[in-house]
């Protein structure tokens, strides 16, 4: 839309957050307004900073784990995996097969009650208030589901070097089962004809926030907030960990950039989920849980980088060791960090409720983005 | 595996080209014992995570990235890291390519801590507008060219570093 | 009534009871549909199903801290609730509920109405303005801009009944609908004015529902982007008279409605009309705008004024014409 600028004296300065109800988290964000039009949107970090990166310094490999969870707290289990296969390739652990089976099963698990939470989360935002309820019913069955295995609902604690802490059991499985069923009916139900296929919610984030492909590739965007853009990267396939490379299924990729487009990749995403849990809970072999690991770990000196698939992009971990027993320098490269860095690109022009819509479309976590 | 093996192969000889270049400046440096080699050195991925280390100095730094930036890497994350034995910053980058996959290529490069200043990417990748930033915010490492170098974590009034190893709360 | 200031004593507390039972109460049915739409109870512990939740809100918000801000202008900023009130109160007073249930009958009773539903579009920039926050402004721009669109719509199809009943005045309108579900002006036979009805109502009923700020148009309070809009800086009281505000103006809103299109007292198979009838209906069309609430997330504005100005204005210019066109030659 272009309309004519005014005099830049006649522009205000608008704060939104840190505390507001749509920013998830304590975000602030200085957007200088023209009327109803952002002329500049300039995200301020910093607010939920705990420097989990010097608290990774000053303990042992093992003691910084339950920390992991507290950074992306909706998808707490892949950031365990991460620093898990950082670890382990560091100081050449390896994992067995059940304990692979288990992780894979959880983590996906936990990607659905990810991408549930972000789409209640994002109708909230656009002033749908019912899906919330639907989606937190599911999101209950899988908490209740991992709180019988990890112990925890929400910050989860569950993976070790070399395997995971706690086995699962025949309930857990059937009850698995139960809810991939139960999901699977409720999704094109409830989720895509009532509110998907919603005209007022179309028109409400289509076409809005488009991102180009070449934007995402310069700010170093991956997750859905590429895929929504048109391009195939997803780490599980890309570089692929764990037992990835034995299931079958699909990246869901989008080519039009805007917010509708990161939607559906989601929605697709939890689909796509089911299916490989599906797969794992056929294939779960025997065996034993976790492997033999020395109570030090010492990893030989050198750099070690690996990088995971969580519900918002790629998690990478650098790890820096020598030989000691606390890590040298442990980073954590966030997805949703990158993710947030165009943010000030695209949303120029773009008006003060589309903002809105386009930020709900990038996922964010904030305590992932300051950690 | 075929686009990985070539593209390893494009950039280990535009790195050596690269290497060769700044090896003929350095020839006129022979008082420079603390400044580090420049070199590439190829990695093993399941070991490390990453196929290739490149190890430069600062005046090759911006080279190096216009060099993966035209083979179409994006810049994934810069690392800081503080050396205090060897009184050096290190800064690590990491690009990946969305289209090649298992291919991750590591950029070092090492500066003196009483001087530590390294050319910014900004120009180059927009990543490292808010990575850079960081690395500032935690080590006090300045980005020469960088349009915004002000902390991005901790309050902007705070006067100390946290990530650097005598940095004492 | 006999003595003129009986009457009148009697119907102001009747209307006042009136008005504040449902201001009440229609929180508590608003609560319970929400949550069976959510499929969840809803208040179940105060009172039996809950029904003296709207007395504990109420005591709730009374012994509140009555905040007010600094830097807000104090004068407007006391008054934009109190006059917020005014309005539905007003238009409650002439309002047909049966045949002999009225308090006021004046000739230009609807014109009436409309003329208190600009003051409360006022009431909202008031409240906005007084607040002295930005947020607060943006939403009272907001509202403004929306009322003003749909008054318009509503003002052509109420002009479109004007004439097919040929008066203005409330009660004349509902006794020429009186006789049966075919002389309801929605169903009407006689003339052939069921073609253009339909559409009547549907704009009129969509444009109550943008009038009072209600989902999915409910911009002025957009929770998510602008907090609570121009109501942020009310507490207690302040922010409860608002909240009652609008309730009443979605009962005043639903009465004119069943007016206007339904028959208003009339029975559909024209047996005991009277104030039952009156009631069933408006509650059910107050049903139905909980329902719309709780089933749509939010337009954007420029996307709810394109509604108003290039759909609804147009259709019920064309309605007019050919109702009129109707009324001369048929």
């Amino acid at each position: 839309m272009n309309l004519p600028r005014q005099r830049y004296e006649e522009t205000f300065v608008l704060n939104l957050g840190p505390q507001h109800p749509a920013t998830h988290g304590v975000l602030r964000i200085k957007v200088t307004m023209d009327g109803e039009y952002v002329i500049k949107a300039e995200p301020v970090l910093g607010y939920i900073h705990r420097m989990h990166e010097k608290i990774a310094e000053q303990g042992n490999f093992a003691q910084f784990m339950p920390y992991t969870a507290r950074m992306d707290y909706l998808h707490a289990l892949a950031f365990n995996h991460g620093y898990c296969l950082v670890v382990e390739r560091a100081a050449g652990i390896e994992v067995p097969e059940r304990a692979e089976y288990i992780r894979v099963i959880t983590v996906e698990l936990n990607r659905i009650a990810s991408h549930l939470l972000w789409w209640a989360a994002f109708l909230l935002d656009l002033g749908g208030f019912t899906p919330l309820l639907y989606a937190f019913d599911d999101r209950e069955q899988i908490l209740d589901l991992l709180e019988r295995t990890t112990g925890s609902r929400l910050t989860y604690c569950y993976f070790r070097f070399g395997g995971v802490c706690n086995d699962i059991d025949d309930e857990f499985i059937s009850g698995t089962r139960t809810f991939i069923d139960r999901l699977r009916k409720r999704l094109p139900v409830m989720y895509h004809s009532l509110v998907t296929g919603n005209i007022i919610l179309i028109k409400r984030i289509k076409d809005i926030g488009i991102i180009s492909t070449e934007q995402c590739r310069r700010y170093g965007a991956s997750g859905p907030v590429a895929r929504g853009s048109g391009i195939d990267f997803d780490v599980r396939k890309h570089e692929p960990y764990s037992i990835y490379p034995e299931l079958d299924f699909d990246i869901p990729v989008y080519n039009e950039g805007d917010s509708m487009a990161r939607y559906m990749v989601r929605m697709d995403e939890i689909e796509q989920s089911l299916r490989i849990i599906e797969q794992a809970l056929d294939k779960l072999p025997d065996g034993p849980i976790m492997a033999k690991v020395p109570k030090n770990l010492r990893p030989e000196a050198g750099t070690c980088y690996a990088a995971v698939e969580t519900a918002r992009g790629s998690l990478g971990h650098r790890l820096l060791c020598n030989g000691d027993r606390n890590p040298y320098r442990l980073k954590l490269r966030s997805p949703t960090f990158s993710n947030l860095s165009l943010f000030a690109e695209v949303a120029e022009g773009m008006m003060i409720a589309d903002v809105l819509a386009f930020l709900g479309s990038l996922d964010l976590v904030i305590p992932e983005i300051d950690r | 595996m075929e686009a990985t093996n070539k593209l390893h192969t494009t950039l280990l000889t535009l790195f050596g080209s690269l290497n060769e270049g700044a090896e003929d400046a350095t020839a006129q440096n022979d008082n420079d014992a603390t400044e580090a080699r420049v070199a590439t050195i190829p990695l093993d991925y399941s070991r490390s995570g990453a196929n290739l280390e490149q190890h430069c100095r600062p005046e090759q730094l911006r080279t190096a990235a216009e060099l993966l930036n035209t083979q179409h890497f994006l810049l994934e994350s810069i690392t800081g890291v503080d050396w205090p034995e060897k009184n050096q910053f290190e800064v690590l980058y990491d690009f990946i390519h969305y289209a090649v996959p298992q291919y991750r290529v590591l950029l070092r490069c090492t500066v003196s801590r009483d001087e530590a200043i390294v050319p910014s990417l900004c120009s180059i990748f927009s990543a490292a507008d808010w990575h850079e930033r960081e690395v500032y915010d935690l080590f006090g490492i300045l980005f020469d060219g960088h349009p915004n170098l002000i902390r991005i974590l901790l309050p902007e009034d705070a006067d100390f570093y946290p990530l650097r190893k005598d940095y004492m709360p | 009534m006999a003595n003129p200031i009986v009457h009148a004593l009697v119907y102001l507390i009747g209307l006042m009871t009136f008005a504040g039972l449902n201001a009440a109460y229609l929180v508590w049915c608003e609560r319970k549909g929400a949550a069976r739409i959510q499929r969840r109870t809803g208040p179940c512990e105060v009172g039996w199903a809950g029904l003296l939740q709207p007395l504990a809100d109420g005591l709730k918000l009374m012994t509140k801290q009555l905040l007010v801000p600094d830097g807000v202008d104090a004068a407007l900023f006391r008054l934009a609730p109190v006059l917020a009130m005014l309005p539905g109160m007003v238009a409650l007073a002439v309002i047909p509920f049966s045949a002999h249930l009225q308090a006021l009958d004046m000739e230009l009773s609807a014109l009436f109405i409309f003329a208190f539903a600009s003051l409360a579009m006022l009431c909202v920039l008031l409240g906005g303005w007084a607040s002295g926050n930005k947020f607060a402004i943006i939403s009272s721009a907001r509202a403004v801009s929306q009322n003003l669109a749909y008054e318009i719509p509503m003002l052509l199809t109420l002009i479109t009944i004007a004439l097919i009943s040929g008066s203005l005045n409330l009660r004349e309108i509902a006794l020429d609908q009186q006789g049966g579900l075919f002389h309801w002006n929605l169903f009407r036979l006689e003339g052939w004015h069921i073609l253009t009805m339909w559409i009547a109502f549907i704009i009129f009923f969509i444009c109550s529902i943008a009038e009072t700020n209600r989902a999915p148009f409910d911009l002025a309070e957009a929770e998510s982007e602008l907090v609570a809009g121009y109501m942020t800086e009310y507490s207690s009281m302040g922010y409860g008279l608002f909240m009652m505000a609008e309730y009443i103006n979605i009962v005043v809103g639903a009465c004119l409605t069943t007016i206007l299109f339904l028959g208003g007292w009339g029975c559909p198979f024209d047996v005991a009309p009277g104030w039952w009838w009156f009631g069933l209906k408006m509650y059910a069309l107050i049903f139905t705008i909980i329902w719309v609430r709780w089933t749509y997330p939010r337009t954007q504005i420029y996307r709810l004024l394109n509604l108003s100005w290039k759909v609804m204005i147009p259709f019920s210019l064309i309605n007019l014409l050919i109702t009129a066109g109707l009324v001369k030659f048929l």
